[in-house]
Formats: structure tokens, C-alpha cells, sequence
């Protein structure tokens, strides 16, 4: 692998950067694998690379149906957090978190990991219970979160509304400062670049048709371009097609397919310098190193694969946008977007085997994939290794549906009294 | 003051109306009907802006949409500026005031220039992924500058001044654009019958006609527009709306037009009208007739000010009547690129050079070039534009057949000035909003919209209909084609007759070669915004970003504020051809809304401020107002949290209601909870069904807690329900779970147990609700109703009684969240004051205390009663809560809930279970949602065995009291757990029964 | 932005007066008490959730507060028909009934 630095920078301009070398390979299938993982986002890279640098099994295909992190590694708001509630997805997400913390230089490819830090709103009694709850856990468990009241979200955001005089006042915040905002797209690109130089195949423009088993076994895949390849192990890391995928190895999932829908402005000079995220007021908002605010909206509550949801959601995310910032009001929307996002019932991912033995999925991520790539894919890997759930995955079996072991992290019910 | 550019005659500007504006800090003058870009040129304003990355400066490229560069900062006051507004876009008005966005630390002296000549070369696409890693922490510091540079415009610090609204419409047929084939299919479709709403995003309607050389029905073709438009706004069943955009074309035929009102007026809008309205628009059909965006040509340094779009000279010369410049040298690929240089000729200035890139162009244009003596350089292109600041020259050279190689050395053409042609690229984005795919088409040297599962049709440019004759026919032809869809019968009309030149075919060339490879040839630039070369989509490809979506987020092509209409075909043809690939396989990126920017407010519309999410106020909140309540949101109800007396501290406040209350009687409004009546036949069975309890036996006039879980077991609302007749029942929720409680049990009737004859509705509003809680309630009551029996032994607890109440007729509850001798009046929501005011009367020798929210919490949790949402959270069912008492195992029907607390893990004896906690230290206050452990000392991560989940200080126990969950709590009762807080401190506490006062429930039946 | 068709009503109106509610047709097991674990999970959470044509209850919520069905793509998001529930998927339509 060509090395990346400032230095190697300066060398290939005099040499009008006609000698960079391809950052991957672009092969023909073999016809085995030890493993081949099917989807080639975010995860599912980080899946191959961590299988082949960290287990050392490098004969790994990465079957991708259409471009490298073209689902939703493309299409998210890449906000990077762990101050999850449960023990177990803290665990999963911080596990995450230690990993975007050196990825940049693991990976020579700068994914432009921002600890910018990320605010959590709260604006009610409730919420503040909640917030509490939560940062306490956090603390306990190792992660770096804390509780604001109103006057230390304001000194944090000082172009935020957080007078009494708005519908639903801003009482306080959790803050969590190692969180941030990545590149997307560098995330998926520096992956496939280091798995690539680790061996692993990186196959485009393929689409898997079947998953092919004998005796209740899973032992291959059959794809569209280049019929059947054969795997001792498929991992299956397909958000929004999780659903499919199960279908053609014949179960089911707890998993419904949404719209997550996104937008920004157009870009603006720096005047937002971390993440705000409201669940009460319904949005989300930061500010690329563009100058784009990049603003999430929530999920249409439809089933859809179409990466496209309703217009009254992006109206009800920038009224809220505008509620919280009304400075921001003669600013202008840009560009929208959707991604389908996998839901499970409890907003948890599923890290599992399945009812098919050596085929495993990594699904279930939600509204919230992105920031546990590094995580997942490290997890994942070793599943995929030993053959069986790792301990940080085995709390996310696709069983704890039938047990009831549901880790719930859609926080309090949302009732009051 | 002078318009230099000005020429003296001609153009739809009003000389009558001049108009000052500035720009920079200068004062320049104009006329109305100008733009923003056309004034500027008018003055000789050349550099408008400094290139993102390279710092390059960058003058006005078009005259539309697709303007790149000419992204001015608009406003006079701080409350009104406005980022990003294209300088062609804007209509002058009287006083604008712009400023440059781009170019630090100024227009004429750009550091960043200085500096993107030295280190340009270093800047190759993606150059950030390969460097600024090292140390760790550097990208910290190294962010911090990049960010520096990042944005064009600026936010307003201060709130916005102007308001928005929505306007819903619904028509028969919508047409996109008013050109000449959306004005023929307007009239068409309107002389039906059917309503037509017709959208243009100009100030004027009539799209290239308003600037076109070519005559209708003998005539200029701005007339037949004047004409039509007359006959158009005649028409009651027409809606004519200019300065309006329509932005995204959504599912189901619905469709977002951004009105501009009043952004051609002013810096803000007059009083009593809103800046900007969204029309969300259903439209039975669509004509989609957006036209074509020109093509530049791809050469090295067009980037310099003074490179323009053939068809942007001619709508300033033609529309605005200035001119960009001197002198001209146009290149053209096609005949409509000739227009630029007979109008520059027409307006009396020099025309160097017609350079077409074809080899032997046919058509009216090239004979009228020979007859206007223009030199004509056939099979010629120019290869690189000269000049610092403007261009100075242009480098021409002759080219080979396929337009892909120079075929003689180049000749040094001086101008000021040079206008290029590339074709026209159809205006598809709207047709790809809901999921369709662009074809390319060889024949229209484009992308033209694909299938469309939409009822939808498009008419002229976009469609590829490229001369004036077929855009109208095609016009008229789907004008009459969505009447009929519409359901209306469309007569045939007669096509106005057209003179317009015969035209040639055009050849496909992108971009232009030159002497040095694209790697190493001046800067040719395909995306000016974001300073995409051609270099760089090369580079791209030649890394392995292969994919059209890589090339276009890693070398941020189509990323700009333009979102590529100006670049991304040029920057497809040049990834297609680096890979050996045609742009047919190589295919297009997505387009999504919006079409062009729209402001937030607008999409917000009236939907903020005090519109943002309704209040819901009860019928006593003005008196809780008038007696100083702090209220808490709940739901969307304002409830009273608590009434300080001047000088109390929050916890005075609360210990003075919870002692009035338990010592005297203290008075809640409890409007706000749901209240659903439940009638029919089957009404019991299905309230046996949807609760966990017993409901078999309540008679009339008794009331009984029920508590309300999911299939999965766990518990998510609870309330009281009463037996109001044998067949009927009045169930109450909690405040926040109204709405989902009703929907819930609909849900449940509708589809599972339809047989069942059971009818419900929400009552919450129906109803005041007060609740007298203490043991003078009694006596109080008494004091307001005479047909009421208050005797202990007729009027039990968990009786009600219908009756009159200060002569307003009232249910009255004898039920209780406090343990106290408690009564809940309901009356008519309409007499709730009054009641609520007639108790205070009588109450006042009672002391009657109004509490609010909090001192109830406080009250409640000295009983151990829970709120659901606070001491639940959705993963407890009510074993865990310890409501054991609460589940009837053994009821026919196997009621909601019950299968679903059997599952292997809800059984297991550690759950997370709902507990009394009582400090060691009885001053100390547990916060809430503070986390338990077994030994603070452990290292983190720490084993957690459950949180706080309600917690207070008692004034009638002296001491603090709290609830919370603990692993396998309900076995350890009395064992020590401890709180480590984030201050420090570590908090030991007991665990006890939730029963913290009266646990023998002796003062509710007194 | 849908429009719905809602059958008790008979008229096609704005996809902001109903609530979608998930996949229909999903009926609760006759005998919860002698369901598996396994069973049981599969009815709370296990979904087909397929990717093309999908019936699934909506409620109008902001009008006659009915549950009925409605056949929708998922990928193109057209709308076959809505039908009562009761109904079976090929008696979906976008117009007929009465209010």
C-alpha cells in the first residue's frame, strides 16, 4: 500500500500527480472464500479488514451490489456518540469509540474524526430524569458524559435559543466531549483501501441472488454477475436489504425496513462548532468542515426502500431547527436525502448467528450505524472467526426476540403522567 | 454612477425606474427589471468572487440557476441577511445592499489566491484523506483552519423578521415552467376548463423567449408571450405564479413551490405580507417543461472572468441590455451558440472570432456569420483563455474530427470576453425526485427524463425538444393531453407560426483538448464552485474511484450551491472517457430536492414561535397564572408545577403544599388526564381484556386502578377506570398517553376483537377536573353539594357519586393518588372555573392550598404509588413493580400483556425491580437517576444494579424518600446499596418497602 | 407525500391524516397461553417486511379514526388500493365506497 502524508503530497504535485497508485484493486471473484461478506458499507469493510488484520484470515471477499459505502455510510449525518444507556450497547458503542480514536493513523486514510462533542437536549422534567440516568450510567461505566443545565448549554452554543420563552425551553443537556462527526465517506474509502492491501477482495457491481446452503448450512453465495462463490463463513452486513438477504436463506428478522431522511443547507461561513441533538423538539444539527448544517430528521413511519420519505418530515425537522435556532431562519436547504434504515424493537443491532449455520448477520442498526463502524466490524469480525458471538456481541443475538432480553435503548417510554 | 456596460436602447428594463444599490461597499446604479448580475455587469463589475480552494477569481458565468460564482451575501440590517443568493437570481430593487462571500481577506488582494498559486499543485482531489494524521492530536488544529475557509455566505445573528406561510393547493394540472412549451400547454390545458397553476422561478415569465432572435406569428416572440399571458390572467381557472420555484417533486403528484413574494421588493417585507409561501401543491397532473441548462465548454483557464455561457451574453444583451464586454470570441459546439456573437455584433461591438468546433457545420447561422462578415473558424477551438483578473485572450487551435486532439499550433485571438456553447444539458431534475432514472440520449447530446410512474408528461427542452417550433407543439400537445387526464375534453389548437433558423446537428465534445495532457495542462475547470478540474475527475478515476457517485464525493463535483447544473455532464463526459467508457454506461448521479435552495423559514412556515406545537391549557390556567404557578409541559398541557409565595425557595414551596395538603386540604387541577368513555354491551369484557386486572364484578358506581401493558408484558399506562352504568365506563390515562392509549384500544377493537359491541371517544376535554386531597376535604365538599351523601359509609372510597357541585352538575370520584381522604370533581369543562373559584371561596377558612405537579409526585411517592414514564421506562412489566396484586392470572380471556411477561427472560428472579430507598443520611436527597452499586470502590466499568427513578425530600416524614429499581430488589429488602454521584460523594441507602407513610392505608378511609 | 385512499370515508386524502401501523394481517395467536417463547417472539417481532408489494394497516387518525388496509409498493411507493379490514388484498381500490 502507498503510504499517505503531507510530505508524499508535496512529491506526487511535482510529478503533476500522474503516479498515485489505485487505492484498491479491482478483481475477478475466486471461486472460495474463508469467508465472504456480503454488503460492502461501512460495516461490512470494516468487517474484512479487522478480519484480516486482526485474525489474520485473509482470504475475504467483500461482495458489494452496487459502489463501496453507497448505502447508508453514504447517506448518514455522521455523528459519532457513546453515551448509550444499557450496559451492553455502552460497551458495544464505546468499544466503537476507542477505535474511531486512532482509526485515521490505523488506517493511513484521515477519516477526519472531529471530537467536536455531542449535546443531547432536554426539555422537560422528564428528559432531565432521563439525562441524569443516563450520564450516571455513562460515568460508571467509563464514558465521558456529563449533565449541563441551561446555562452551560448556552455558554456551549451561545447562538442557541435557550431562553424560557420557546415552546419547550431547553432545561439542560447531556454533553458528551469525545463525541463527534467523521467523514463518511473517507470511513468506508480508507477501510476498503487498507483491506484491499491486506488481501481482501473488493468485488463492485455484484449482486447476491441466493445464499447457497447444504444441510442447513450455508456455503456460498449466488450472485447475478458471477454465479456461485463459495464461503466456509457469510457474514451478511446488508442494512436496509437485511430483510432480503434473511428472506433468500429462508427466516425472518425482527426488522422493519424505514426512510431516514436528511438534509443541508447550503454551505455557510463556521458559526455551529459542535453536534445538538433534540428528541422533545425532533431534530438534529451540526456544521460540516463545509460550512453545510447538516440537519437529521426523524424516520417516516412507513416501511420503505425507496431512500425517500415525506415532505411534512423535513417540514417538522427544520421547525424545529428553527425553533432551537431561530437565527437561522433565512438560511437555505440545500439538498435532501433518505437512507433506509433497518429498525429493530428495541433500537439495538443485531450481531448474530442465525438459524443457518456459518451465516451470520450484522443488521439492525437503526437511525445509529455509523458511529459504530470500527466497533462493529471489530466485533463482527471475531464472530466471524471464532464462529460464533463474540462476548461484546452475544447480547445482540437475534434470540433475545424470542426470550424477551431486549436491551431497550428508546430510553423512557416517552409517558407522562 | 456611470453603466458603463449599458447599452442605450433595447432589453425589458425600465429606464423610467433607476434604482441605487451596492455591492462591496460601492454605490452603483441600475434600472428596474434588472438583476442583481445584470446591474453588476451594467457598472463593469467584473470580480464578483475568490474560488474556494484555489482562491482564483471568479466573475458572472450565467445568467440563471446555474450561476456557480456570482453567490453574493445579501441584506441591509443584520436581522435580514440572506447567504448564498445567486446574483442572477435576485431582482434589483431600490437601496440592496450585497457583499462579496467569498475572497479573504478582500476581492482585489486574496491571501488565499496568493497562496492556491503556490500550493495548488499540492491540492489534488481528496488531498485531505492523505495527509494531516500525524500526531493523533493534529487534526484538531489542523481542522480548525480548514474551517476557516469553510462556507460562502454568513448566517444572520439575529432572528429573522419576516414571516412564512403555506399555502395548500390542489389542482388539475401543474406546469413547471413558463418557456415557450409551458406556455403553450397552459393555454391549452386552460382553455379546457381544467385549473392550471403555471410556476416559473423568474421574475417574468417566458423563459428563452424573453431573449430569443426567432418571431411568433410574425412578430417578436416576447409579444406572443405578452399575449398569452394576457389571455392566461383573464382566466379564473388559472394561477399564474412567477418568482416561484418548484423545488421537489414528491410522491404522489405533490409538489413544493417556493414563492419568492417580496424578495424582489426589499430587504424585508412590507408589513402585513410574509417574505416567502410554500405552496404544497397536489396536482392531478403535471407537465414538467424546466427547459435546458447550456453547457460550458471544458479549456484551460476558463475560469477567468470574462468566460461566460453563450446563451448568459445573450440574455444580457437581449433582456437586460448590457454587455458583459468589448470584445468577443465565442466557441460553439452547436448553431445556438451563434446567437451570442450576432447580438454582441447587433449591440456594436466586436466580434473577433466564431469558433465552431465542427468540421463542417451546416444551417442558417453559419451562412448568416459568413453574411455579417464575422470571422468564422470552422473545425476550431479555443484551448486556453489568457488574462489575470479578465481575460485578455483566448489561444485557439484547430481540432480533429472527433474534436479529441489539436491538430495545428494555436493562434492568440485578444478579447475580453469568451462566451462557449457545449449543447444543452434538459432540466431533469424534477422528473428524478420520486425514484426515476435519467436515459442518455446521443441524438440530444443529454440526459432526458426516464419512465416516470408519476402522471406526469414533459414538454419541450427538457425533453430534448431543442428548437422553437417543436417546444411549442409539443407544449400544446401535452397541454391538451393533461386536460384530458384531467378529465376535461381539450380542442385542438392551431400552432402559432415560427420563423427560426434551420439549425445543424450539434457535435459532442465536453471538454477541449490541449497542447499538454489534462494533467498537466492550466487548470480546466468543470465544477468553478467547488474548483473541480478535469485533472482532478481524471486523477479520481485513474485512483479507482470508478462508481459516477465516487468521482462525484471524492472530488466534490455537483457539491456546490448549483448542484452541478452548470458542470456535472462535462465533469460524467470526462470520467466516462478517462475509464474508455460512453456517459451511458458510466450514467448520472441522483437528483434530489431541491431544485434550488429554499429558505428554512419558508419550509418552516407559520409552524414556530408560539405556533410551534399547540398548548393545551386546562379551564382553571388563567387562575393558576393569576396565582403565580411555574407550569410544567406535559404532553402538550401547561400544568401548574408549583405556587411559590413570594421569598420561598422551590423545596419551601413544596413542604408548605404537601403539610396544607395532609394536614388540612390541598387542591390539584387534574384536567389534563385522559379521560375515555367507553360504551356497549361488550364494554366490560373488552376493558377485561386490554387491562391486567379484575373487571368482572365492578358494579355501578365503583372505580377500580387498572393497569395497562403491551404483548410484551411491560407496562405503559395506568389509571383509574370507573363503572359509570352496566354498559358503561369512563377509563382515565395518563396526561402524556392519552392519544396513544385511545388509538391503542381502537386498534385492538377494530382488528382483533371486532365482534365485540364496544364504543369509545376521548372525553379529556369534556371535563374540569379538581382534586380536593386532605383530610377537610370531606367538610369542604360538603360545604358546595346538598345532593350528595358524603357519609363515610354511603359514599365509600373508590365510590363515585353523580350530583351537583356549586349547581353545576358533577361526577365526583372518591378516589385518591395521595392516600389522603381525597375527592376528584369532575364538571363540565365550561363551569371549571367557576367550581374551582367557588371551592377557593368556601376553602379559604380550610386553608384550601393549591399544589401543583410536584408536591403530587411528592405526595404519591409517600404511598409508593408509581407514575408511568417515571418510575417505568418500558422495559418493566408488573412483577417487577411489585403490582402483583394488579395482574389476574386467571381470567378467561388471556388479557393483554399476560403471554408476554411469561417469557423465559422476564421470569428470571435478578430483573431490575421497583423498590423503596431510604437514605442512611435522612437530609440527603438521592438524585433522581442516580445508578446503584454494591461497592463503590469496584474500578469502573462499574456492575450497576439500577437507577433512581423518583426521589424527594418528605416534609411530613422529615426526611427524604425515594424509589428506584435494583437487581432482584424485592429480595433484599433492608440490604445497603450505594450511589456513587458525580460530585464525588457516594450516597448509602437501604432498601425498603415503597410504602412510606400510612402503610396500613388508613387516611384515604377515614 | 402519500395520498391514501381511506375506504369507510371514500375519499383519497393527505398521508398527514393517518398514522401507518405496521404490517396487516397480523393476527394474534388464538391460544397465547400455550404459545412458545419462540412462538410468541415471532408474533411480537419477527416481520416479512418485504422489498415490492406490502399490505400494512394504517389508521385515519386525523379523521373516522378506522383501521383499514393498504397494498403499497415499497420501493416505488405507488399505492395499489386500500381495503377494510375483513377484506383480503385483491378488493383493494382507490375508489367505490361510501362514507
Amino acid at each position: 500500500m502507498q503510504r499517505y502524508s503531507g510530505f508524499g503530497l508535496l512529491r506526487h504535485a511535482m510529478s503533476h500527480h500522474e503516479n498515485w497508485q489505485r487505492v484498491w484493486r479491482n478483481p475477478k471473484p475466486k471461486k472460495h472464500y474463508d469467508v465472504i461478506i456480503v454488503g460492502g458499507g461501512g460495516h461490512g469493510l470494516a468487517t474484512a479488514y479487522y478480519l484480516a488484520k486482526v485474525h489474520n484470515i485473509t482470504n475475504v471477499a467483500v461482495i458489494e451490489k452496487g459502489y463501496l459505502g453507497g448505502g447508508n455510510t453514504a447517506r448518514n449525518t455522521t455523528i459519532v456518540r457513546s453515551n448509550y444507556l444499557w450496559d451492553e450497547s455502552a460497551l458495544l458503542y464505546e468499544h466503537a469509540m476507542k477505535l474511531w480514536e486512532g482509526l485515521s493513523q490505523d488506517l493511513n486514510y484521515n477519516v477526519m474524526f472531529s471530537q467536536r462533542g455531542v449535546l443531547n437536549l432536554g426539555h422537560t422534567l422528564q428528559d432531565m430524569r432521563d439525562i441524569q440516568r443516563r450520564v450516571n450510567a455513562n460515568r460508571l461505566n467509563g464514558i465521558d458524559s456529563v449533565a449541563l443545565d441551561t446555562q452551560g448549554v448556552q455558554e456551549i452554543v451561545p447562538i442557541m435559543d435557550c431562553t424560557t420563552s420557546r415552546r419547550y425551553p431547553i432545561l439542560g443537556a447531556s454533553w458528551q466531549p469525545r463525541a463527534g462527526v467523521a467523514r463518511h465517506d473517507a470511513v468506508a474509502w480508507g477501510y476498503a483501501r487498507a483491506a484491499d492491501a491486506l488481501g481482501v477482495d473488493l468485488i463492485q457491481q455484484c449482486e447476491v441472488t441466493d445464499i447457497l446452503t447444504e444441510d442447513g448450512a450455508a456455503t456460498g453465495v449466488m450472485t447475478k454477475e458471477y454465479g456461485a462463490i463459495k464461503g466456509g463463513r457469510i457474514g451478511c452486513v446488508v442494512a436496509g436489504n437485511s430483510g432480503v438477504l434473511a428472506k433468500m436463506a429462508g427466516f425472518r428478522l425482527p426488522i422493519e425496513s424505514h426512510p431516514l431522511q436528511a438534509l443541508v443547507s447550503e454551505p455557510i461561513r463556521p458559526i455551529l462548532d459542535t453536534v445538538v441533538m433534540s428528541n422533545q423538539v425532533h431534530g438534529y444539527i451540526s456544521q460540516s468542515d463545509k460550512g453545510d448544517l447538516v440537519i437529521g430528521a426523524g424516520i417516516d413511519g412507513y416501511n420503505g426502500y425507496g431512500q425517500r420519505g415525506s415532505y411534512s418530515t423535513i417540514e417538522h425537522t427544520l421547525q424545529a431547527i428553527v425553533e432551537l435556532f431561530p437565527i437561522f431562519s433565512r438560511v437555505r436547504m440545500n439538498r435532501q436525502w433518505g437512507g433506509i434504515v433497518d429498525t429493530t424493537p428495541d433500537a439495538c443491532p443485531i450481531i448474530s448467528e442465525t438459524p443457518v449455520e456459518n451465516l451470520f448477520f450484522n443488521c439492525g442498526w437503526g437511525t445509529g450505524g455509523f458511529k459504530a463502524t470500527p466497533g462493529s466490524g471489530h466485533v463482527f469480525a471475531q464472530t466471524l472467526a471464532k464462529g460464533k458471538a463474540s462476548e461484546l456481541a452475544k447480547p445482540f443475538s437475534m434470540f433475545r426476540f424470542h426470550t424477551g432480553a431486549l436491551v431497550d435503548e428508546h430510553g423512557a417510554a416517552g409517558v407522562a403522567h | 454612477m456611470r453603466q458603463t456596460n449599458r447599452l442605450s436602447d433595447g432589453g425589458r428594463i425600465d429606464r423610467s425606474k433607476p434604482m441605487t444599490f451596492s455591492f462591496n461597499g460601492n454605490q452603483y446604479s441600475g434600472y428596474e427589471g434588472d438583476t442583481l448580475s445584470s446591474a453588476l455587469i451594467a457598472n463593469g463589475v467584473n470580480v464578483i468572487g475568490r474560488s474556494f480552494k484555489y482562491g482564483r477569481p471568479r466573475g458572472i458565468v450565467a445568467a440563471g440557476a446555474d450561476e456557480p460564482n456570482a453567490i453574493v451575501q445579501l441584506g441591509a440590517t443584520e436581522a435580514t441577511q440572506v447567504p448564498n443568493v445567486r446574483a442572477t437570481q435576485q431582482p434589483l430593487f431600490d437601496g440592496l445592499v450585497s457583499q462579496p462571500t467569498s475572497g479573504w481577506p478582500s476581492l482585489k488582494f486574496d491571501l488565499l489566491g496568493f497562496s492556491g498559486q503556490l500550493f495548488g499543485r499540492a491540492l489534488p482531489p481528496g488531498f485531505y484523506y492523505k495527509t494531516f494524521m500525524f500526531p493523533q492530536a493534529a487534526w484538531k488544529f489542523y481542522e480548525k483552519h480548514i474551517r476557516k475557509a469553510a462556507g460562502l455566505g454568513r448566517s444572520p445573528t439575529e432572528p429573522d423578521v419576516d414571516e412564512y406561510d403555506h399555502l395548500n393547493q390542489h389542482t388539475d394540472v401543474l406546469i413547471v415552467g413558463a418557456g415557450p412549451a409551458g406556455l403553450s400547454a397552459a393555454l391549452t390545458a386552460a382553455r379546457s376548463g381544467a385549473h392550471v397553476i403555471l410556476a416559473d422561478e423568474q421574475a417574468e415569465m417566458g423563459g428563452s423567449l424573453l431573449s430569443s432572435r426567432s418571431r411568433i406569428n410574425g412578430a417578436e416572440a416576447s409579444q406572443w408571450v405578452a399575449d398569452t399571458l394576457q389571455e392566461l390572467a383573464g382566466m379564473d381557472n388559472v394561477l399564474l405564479l412567477p418568482n416561484a420555484t418548484v423545488n421537489g417533486y414528491h410522491d404522489h403528484n405533490f409538489l413544493t413551490i417556493h414563492e419568492r413574494r417580496t424578495d424582489h421588493l426589499g430587504d424585508r417585507a412590507p408589513e402585513n405580507q410574509t417574505r416567502q409561501r410554500m405552496h404544497r401543491v397536489r396536482a392531478d397532473w403535471v407537465v414538467l417543461a424546466t427547459g435546458a441548462h447550456e453547457r460550458p465548454l471544458v479549456y484551460a483557464n476558463n475560469d477567468l472572468p470574462g468566460c461566460m455561457l453563450a446563451s448568459a451574453v445573450s440574455t444580457y444583451i437581449r433582456r437586460y441590455a448590457v454587455i458583459p464586454g468589448h470584445s468577443l470570441v465565442a466557441m460553439t459546439t452547436n448553431d445556438a451558440g451563434y446567437q451570442a456573437a450576432f447580438d454582441w455584433q447587433d449591440a456594436g461591438r466586436n466580434v473577433v472570432a466564431l469558433v465552431d468546433t465542427r468540421q463542417a457545420p451546416t444551417g442558417d447561422c453559419v451562412e448568416e456569420a459568413r453574411r455579417r462578415g464575422i470571422r468564422l473558424l470552422i473545425g476550431h477551438a479555443v484551448i486556453e483563455a489568457k488574462g489575470s483578473t479578465r481575460v485578455s485572450a483566448a489561444r485557439v487551435a484547430p481540432l480533429s474530427e472527433d474534436g479529441q486532439h489539436l491538430t495545428g499550433p494555436a493562434e492568440k485571438l485578444a478579447c475580453d470576453t469568451i462566451a462557449s456553447s457545449g449543447g444543452w444539458s434538459p432540466a431533469v431534475h424534477l422528473s428524478c425526485h420520486t425514484g426515476g432514472r435519467p436515459v442518455w440520449n446521443d441524438e440530444v447530446i443529454g440526459f432526458v427524463p426516464g419512465e416516470s410512474l408519476q402522471r406526469q408528461s414533459i414538454a419541450g427542452a427538457i425533453a430534448g425538444t431543442f428548437d422553437l417550433a417543436g417546444c411549442l407543439e409539443q407544449g400544446t400537445q401535452q397541454g391538451a393531453e393533461a386536460a384530458r387526464q384531467a378529465g376535461y375534453e381539450a380542442k385542438p389548437a392551431s400552432l402559432p407560426t415560427v420563423e427560426e433558423p434551420a439549425t445543424g446537428n450539434a457535435m459532442a465534445l465536453f471538454c477541449i483538448p490541449h497542447e499538454q495532457r489534462i494533467s498537466r495542462a492550466p487548470k480546466q475547470f468543470v465544477d468553478f464552485q467547488n474548483d473541480v478540474t478535469a485533472a482532478a475527475i481524471e486523477l479520481a478515476t485513474r485512483e479507482g474511484f470508478e462508481s459516477i457517485e465516487h468521482v462525484k464525493r471524492y472530488t466534490a463535483l455537483g457539491f456546490g450551491t448549483d448542484q452541478g447544473k452548470l458542470g456535472n455532464i462535462n465533469g460524467m463526459a470526462i470520467a466516462a472517457k478517462s475509464m474508455n467508457k460512453t456517459i451511458a454506461e458510466t450514467g448520472t448521479t441522483i437528483f434530489r430536492p431541491n431544485y434550488t435552495p429554499v429558505t428554512f423559514g419558508a419550509i418552516a412556515g407559520r409552524h414556530c414561535d408560539d405556533l410551534f406545537d399547540p398548548e393545551r391549557h386546562t379551564a382553571m390556567h388563567d387562575w393558576h397564572v393569576r396565582h403565580g404557578a411555574l407550569f410544567e409541559n406535559v404532553g402538550q398541557w401547561k400544568r401548574p408545577w408549583y405556587y411559590p409565595k413570594p421569598g420561598e425557595t422551590m423545596q419551601q414551596s413544596l413542604d408548605r403544599e404537601c403539610l396544607a395538603t395532609r394536614n388540612g386540604v390541598g387542591i390539584l387541577d387534574a384536567s389534563t388526564l385522559g379521560k375515555i368513555d367507553i360504551q356497549g354491551k361488550d364494554a366490560r369484557e373488552f376493558i377485561g381484556r386490554v387491562y391486567t386486572n379484575a373487571w368482572a364484578k365492578l358494579a355501578v358506581g365503583k372505580c377500580r386502578y387498572g393497569l395497562m401493558c403491551g404483548e410484551d408484558g411491560m407496562v405503559f399506562d395506568d389509571g383509574v377506570t370507573s363503572c359509570l352504568g352496566e354498559e358503561h365506563f369512563l377509563m382515565t390515562t395518563t396526561t402524556g398517553g392519552a392519544a396513544h392509549v385511545l388509538e391503542w384500544l381502537e386498534l385492538y377493537h377494530q382488528t382483533e376483537w371486532p365482534e365485540l359491541e364496544v364504543y369509545m371517544n376521548t372525553v379529556t376535554d369534556h371535563w374540569a377536573t379538581m382534586t380536593i386531597a386532605g383530610p377537610d376535604s370531606r367538610k369542604l365538599l360538603a360545604e358546595l353539594t346538598d345532593d350528595i351523601d358524603l357519609d363515610k359509609e354511603s359514599f365509600k372510597f373508590m365510590d363515585w357519586r353523580q350530583g351537583t357541585v356549586a349547581d353545576v352538575p358533577a361526577r365526583v370520584f372518591r378516589i385518591s393518588f395521595t392516600g389522603e381522604l381525597s375527592y376528584e370533581i369532575n364538571v363540565p369543562a365550561n363551569y371549571g372555573l367557576d367550581v374551582w373559584e367557588a371551592l377557593f371561596e368556601k376553602g379559604e377558612r380550610y386553608n384550601l392550598t393549591p399544589y401543583g405537579t410536584e408536591t403530587m409526585h411528592i405526595l404519591r411517592a409517600e404511598k409508593g404509588f408509581i407514575i408511568a414514564g417515571q418510575d417505568t421506562d418500558g422495559s418493566m412489566h408488573p412483577y417487577d413493580l411489585g403490582l402483583d396484586w394488579a395482574v389476574k392470572e386467571d381470567k378467561p380471556y388471556s388479557f393483554i400483556g399476560k403471554r408476554g411477561m411469561k417469557r423465559e427472560d422476564c421470569l428470571r428472579q435478578d430483573r431490575k425491580q421497583l423498590v423503596g430507598l431510604k437514605t442512611k443520611d435522612p437530609s440527603i436527597v438521592l438524585p433522581e437517576g442516580a445508578q446503584a452499586v454494591d461497592d463503590p470502590k469496584q474500578p469502573v466499568p462499574m456492575t450497576m444494579l439500577g437507577h433512581v427513578t423518583s426521589s424527594y425530600y418528605s416534609a411530613n416524614l422529615g426526611r427524604s424518600i425515594a424509589m428506584g429499581v435494583i437487581r432482584g430488589g424485592h429480595q433484599r429488602s433492608g440490604e445497603t446499596v450505594y450511589y456513587p454521584l458525580s460530585d464525588g460523594r457516594v450516597v448509602e441507602a437501604e432498601i425498603t418497602s415503597t410504602l412510606f407513610l400510612d402503610p396500613k392505608g388508613e387516611r384515604q378511609n377515614v | 407525500m402519500f395520498r391514501i385512499y381511506c375506504p369507510y370515508c371514500g375519499e383519497l386524502r393527505e398521508e398527514e391524516e393517518f398514522h401507518p401501523k405496521g404490517p396487516a394481517h397480523l393476527a394474534r395467536p388464538a391460544d397465547p397461553d400455550n404459545c412458545t417463547d419462540e412462538q410468541w417472539g415471532d408474533f411480537l417481532y419477527f416481520r416479512d417486511n418485504p422489498r415490492g408489494l406490502h399490505n400494512e394497516l394504517w389508521v385515519h387518525a386525523l379523521g373516522c379514526r378506522k383501521f383499514f388496509n393498504v397494498t403499497r409498493d415499497t420501493q416505488t411507493y405507488l399505492i395499489k388500493g386500500s381495503y377494510r379490514l375483513g377484506e383480503s388484498p385483491d378488493q383493494a381500490r382507490t375508489s367505490g365506497d361510501q362514507a
